[in-house]
């Protein structure tokens, strides 16, 4: 027996805006888009025994120390957060034995060569807290950016930032990083 | 002269038809950007201000770390460390970055990046200890993760 054909009733697309709606606010509350953000660093490879035994002059070494009343040593002179910034960048700019030509440091013979020698090492004592280590970790970086940026501005009158891969890496050679993070140590308070 | 009376244009409705596929396309794009929140906290976490941090791109090249009071009173105030979704020792997570690593493909390992969320009172001491087992681990990219500040200004004002 031949069936009719009936008419197919056709389907009403109206509430299609409103599921799609529905599924879009879900998304949007459950959605976070939080990029993380933090200090970068790189630590050394490990090695059994300690390997202090290196030779750098004490005079190129920048030694900050914090105690674990969260206060701070720079190079033996209390200091506070704040100086930290100014002290570093003096420190690598300082420039002593006259090789570096972008610096403009205060050529101080009693502090660092040049900045390609300039180490500086952050100790800590194992009460220290993680928000004064933050602090002073984001001061040093600071004080090599601001560095950075100013010599960009001199050689390339742009910020760091806005600088090619290429005339970023020759301010880098410039400028190259050394913060060391020593191994905690006991060192009172 | 005689005005003729204007007839009223009447304007015609704004079609509709369409809405539903703008709002389609947007659903997509946040379909495809949203991340579920992977890991439930059991820890109290208030990260600390920098000025100098930088983004991490790639969410599929780094691992967190959690570090801060447990939670539940039960456990305590010592800042404990979290894995994933359970409290661990520092003895675990050497291990523990290993097998994470492995999950990376292995071109990309070398950019493998370990973040550290730690809490502002957290002592150094244990961070520390982290740091020895990620250098055991050859986990040498780390990231302290921390929260925008404005300027350093307010970042010592919330230091005080």
């Amino acid at each position: 027996m031949a069936s009719k054909k009936r008419p197919v009733p056709e389907i009403n697309a109206g509430s299609m805006a409103d599921i799609a709606f529905l599924l879009l606010i879900f998304f949007l509350v459950t959605t976070t888009m939080d990029v993380d953000k933090g200090l970068l660093v790189k630590l050394p490879p490990w090695t059994e025994e300690s390997s202090e035994e290196q030779d750098i002059k004490d005079k190129n070494i920048f030694v900050v120390l914090v105690n674990s009343q969260d206060q701070l040593l720079i190079e033996e002179e209390y200091a506070t957060l704040e100086d930290v910034r100014r002290l570093a960048k003096e420190f690598i700019d300082n420039n002593g034995d006259g090789s570096c030509e972008d610096c403009r440091g205060l050529r101080d013979p009693n502090s660092s060569d040049n900045p390609k020698n300039a180490v500086i090492s952050i100790q800590n004592d194992r009460g220290t807290s993680y928000k004064i280590f933050v602090s002073v970790r984001n001061e040093l970086l600071g004080a090599y950016s601001e560095l950075r940026n100013d010599i960009s501005q001199r050689k390339f009158g742009r910020a760091y930032d806005k600088l090619s891969e290429e005339d970023r890496l020759t301010i880098n050679e410039v400028y190259p990083q050394f913060i060391s993070e020593a191994e905690p140590v006991k060192i009172g308070g | 002269m005689p005005f003729k009376k204007k007839k009223k244009i009447e304007t015609p409705p704004v079609s509709t038809a369409s809405l539903p596929d703008i709002v389609f396309m947007l659903l997509f794009f946040f379909m495809v950007t949203t991340t579920m929140r992977e890991v439930t906290l059991l820890v109290k976490l208030k990260k600390p201000q920098a000025t100098e941090i930088q983004k991490l791109q790639r969410k599929d090249l780094t691992t967190y770390i959690y570090i801060g009071s447990p939670k539940s009173a039960a456990l305590g105030n010592e800042p404990r460390i979290q894995l994933a979704d359970q409290l661990a020792s520092v003895g675990d997570v050497q291990q523990w970055v290993i097998l994470q690593r492995e999950e990376v493909n292995e071109a990309e390992r070398p950019k493998f990046t370990v973040s550290i969320k730690s809490d502002i009172d957290a002592k150094m001491g244990l961070i520390s200890d982290i740091k020895q087992e990620l250098r055991k681990a050859q986990a040498l990219k780390l990231s302290y993760s921390a929260n925008p500040a404005s300027s350093t200004e307010e970042m010592f004002k919330a230091y005080r």
